[in-house]
């Protein structure tokens, strides 16, 4: 039981969680009549089996690492950014308008300039709920909610407005913006792998190294560990709640740069949220808000996503279990105090 | 067309696409009351419409007819409140940050819901249901010059029930002694324990009865303006339902009032292309106002909203 407690305790509480969200999944498969064992071999091997698969989860990780790492840094500034999903948007929109508008441009000046229009957007969405919260109190919750229809709406009508081609969608973006590899496709048995897993690593690493390693990093964990103490040793509590939320949206912008330069090559009418900017979320609360964590609870979330596709050819059981098992995953972690309780107990009964 | 003509296009289906979100609006206006966020109304409606849908379907199967829809509405209130505990044992009693617990609630619900049509429709979306809830003309009522078919011509008996039970929770929670418990818990939880409320139980009753109120909801949407079920039934009117809660201030018939303006936005957005003068706004301002005007209201431009003041915290006994 010493596992559950002190340094450790931020890496049991999350593995256990996942095994209990594991063996949740497969009592849910049990009553409704599917074998798990068959079931999650299927599922380990549509993530393992050959290169083909193992390059799309990769691809799959790679927005999934970007929105995460989005999530965690405003929860380690105190914050909740549930709007990363719509910042995810209009930075997807962002990417594709500069691949779309600039033409003749080196891949070195473009990819950059295309990324930064990404994180740019989010960082601009994100910023109305900082400031709100910063300047009128209101709870960043609910305003990142109501921002992520209002960029879901907004994103599609400028799409329809200026951007249409046939098919619902913008054009194809100039392939000077394309994070697209015919080496990394060809690699992988022709899997949509993109260079995007670089800017994934490499904005892991941003994030490690702003929160740690600088003075400003260090002012926006204090104020997300005791505002009113930070406010007390003179840091200014509300530029950095606006600071936070906005590189919060610019990570979330980036992610969907991944999706505009990478995967897709352009947006469509969106009929509904890609579903990425929650599942930052997830990943987020399962890595423990550390850019490492993010990065394993997204290989995590990505290969149970495309092992998913496996598991439904073989075993024929719907991909939705695996969200089942991501929601049960979350529930747990939320749930830490349970883990904790049950570990108290079985330690003053003196077992284990 | 006339003025008149205008107003008979708008306002029966205003009140028809409200009805869903009023019904779900109360319910968070219970949940939210009572000291316990609810980010989950929108898995809560999720499975509401999924339960309708099946239990419609089912209702047909074993001869209920006409009855069938009304039938699933109250399966679809009894497996909200089921759903519901599992937010309410996570954020009350393991004491799980709310927010995080409401949002694996609505995970889980769109997981859930398409996984079990899958498994028992072997499609992705129910079977289009026969029996729906239709309009119909209110006797009598109906007849009254001007009013008549404004309000009660071709509309929805769901509508009336929602609008009538607005009233009721407003009369439960401000008139009843059970509704001021409620109301205390969610204001000052130590003060409520110490009169000898049981805060953990009182906050229990209000997650589920925001449970029930939201399935009810999302079947509501689902046999009277959807139809079947799948995975685009329910995308953002949980959301809305908790816009139209704030936007109302957490009161029963503010949130009735807001949900009544957002299904008029809705059913602009839907109508408006028959309307003179209403063609040439862009849909996206109609589908984005009730997200901005609750972010308005929420800066206390629109008029100040507080919150209950001990919401999102989880009481522990003797903490201080």
């Amino acid at each position: 039981m010493k596992l559950l407690k002190g340094k450790w305790s931020g890496i049991t509480v999350p593995l256990l969680s996942v095994a209990l969200g594991l063996l949740v999944g497969g009592i849910i498969m049990l009553v409704s009549g599917y074998n798990p064992i068959v079931a999650y071999a299927a599922l380990f091997n549509g993530i393992f089996s050959n290169t083909y698969v193992m390059g799309e989860t990769v691809r799959q990780m790679t927005p999934l690492i970007l929105s995460g790492l989005a999530v965690a840094f405003a929860f380690r500034t105190g914050l909740f950014n549930i709007g990363v999903e719509g910042q995810l948007l209009v930075g997807w929109l962002a990417s594709v308008y500069i691949g779309l508008q600039f033409e003749g441009l080196s891949p070195i000046v473009h990819i950059p300039l295309a990324i930064l229009a990404a994180g740019l957007a989010g960082a601009l969405w994100a910023f109305v709920p900082g400031f709100l919260k910063a300047k009128y109190h209101v709870h960043e919750v609910i305003t990142t909610i109501m921002m992520n229809y209002v960029a879901l709406h907004v994103v599609n009508a400028i799409i329809r407005t200026y951007l249409l081609a046939p098919g619902e969608r913008t054009d194809q973006i100039n392939a000077s913006a394309s994070l697209q590899s015919p080496f990394l496709e060809s690699i992988t048995d022709f899997s949509r792998l993109h260079y995007g897993f670089v800017v994934a690593i490499i904005g892991a690493i941003i994030m490690w190294f702003l929160l740690w390693k600088t003075t400003t990093g260090y002012e926006l964990r204090s104020v997300g560990f005791n505002k009113y103490a930070s406010e007390y040793a003179g840091i200014n509590v509300q530029r950095n709640i606006v600071l936070s939320m906005v590189i919060s949206g610019a990570f979330a912008g980036a992610a969907g740069a991944m999706e505009g330069l990478g995967t897709y090559g352009y947006m469509t009418v969106m009929a509904d949220f890609t579903g990425v900017g929650f599942d930052g979320i997830a990943v987020a609360l399962l890595g423990a808000n550390g850019a490492l964590g993010v990065v394993l609870a997204s290989a995590l979330f990505g290969g149970l996503k495309i092992g998913a596709l496996n598991m439904q050819s073989v075993a024929q059981v719907p991909t939705q279990l695996v969200e089942i098992v991501i929601a049960m995953i979350i529930f747990f972690v939320a749930s830490s105090y349970l883990i904790h309780w049950i570990s108290n107990r079985v330690s003053k009964r003196g077992k284990i | 067309m006339d003025f008149m003509q205008i107003l008979q296009l708008i306002i029966p289906a205003a009140i028809f696409s409200a009805a869903p979100l009023i019904f779900t609006a109360l319910g968070g206006v219970f949940s939210e009351r009572s000291g316990v966020v609810n980010i989950g109304l929108e898995g809560l409606m999720l499975m509401g419409a999924f339960t309708g849908a099946l239990f419609t379907i089912l209702g047909e199967q074993w001869g209920m007819g006409a009855a069938s829809p009304w039938f699933s509405l109250v399966v679809a209130i009894i497996v909200g409140m089921l759903f519901s505990l599992l937010h309410a044992v996570a954020s009350i009693s393991l004491k799980a940050d709310q927010v995080v617990s409401g949002v694996a609630l609505n995970f889980l619900a769109a997981g859930l819901a398409i996984f079990l049509v899958k498994k028992i429709f072997d499609a992705g979306q129910t079977p289009i249901i026969q029996e729906r809830i239709y309009k119909t003309d209110v006797p009598f009522l109906s007849d009254i010059p001007f009013i008549g078919p404004l309000f009660f011509s071709s509309a929805y008996y769901t509508s009336y029930i929602a609008i009538v039970l607005a009233f009721v929770v407003w009369w439960v929670l401000y008139k009843t002694p059970f509704g001021l418990r409620l109301r205390s818990v969610g204001e000052h939880p130590m003060a409520a324990d110490t009169m000898g409320i049981n805060v953990t139980k009182m906050r229990y009753v209000a997650v589920m009865l925001s449970g029930g109120f939201a399935g009810l909801g999302g079947a509501v949407y689902a046999t009277s303006i959807a139809g079947n079920f799948s995975h685009a039934t329910i995308s953002g009117q949980g959301f809305m339902a908790l816009a139209a809660m704030i936007f109302g201030k957490w009161h029963p018939l503010g949130a009735m009032g807001a949900a009544l303006f957002f299904g008029l936005a809705q059913s602009l957005s839907i109508t408006g292309q028959q309307i003179p003068g209403l063609k040439e706004i862009p849909e996206v301002y109609l589908l984005i106002s009730p997200y901005v005007l609750t972010i308005l209201a929420l800066a206390g431009l629109v008029g100040r909203a507080d919150a209950p003041k001990a919401i999102g915290e989880p009481y522990e006994k003797g903490k201080r």
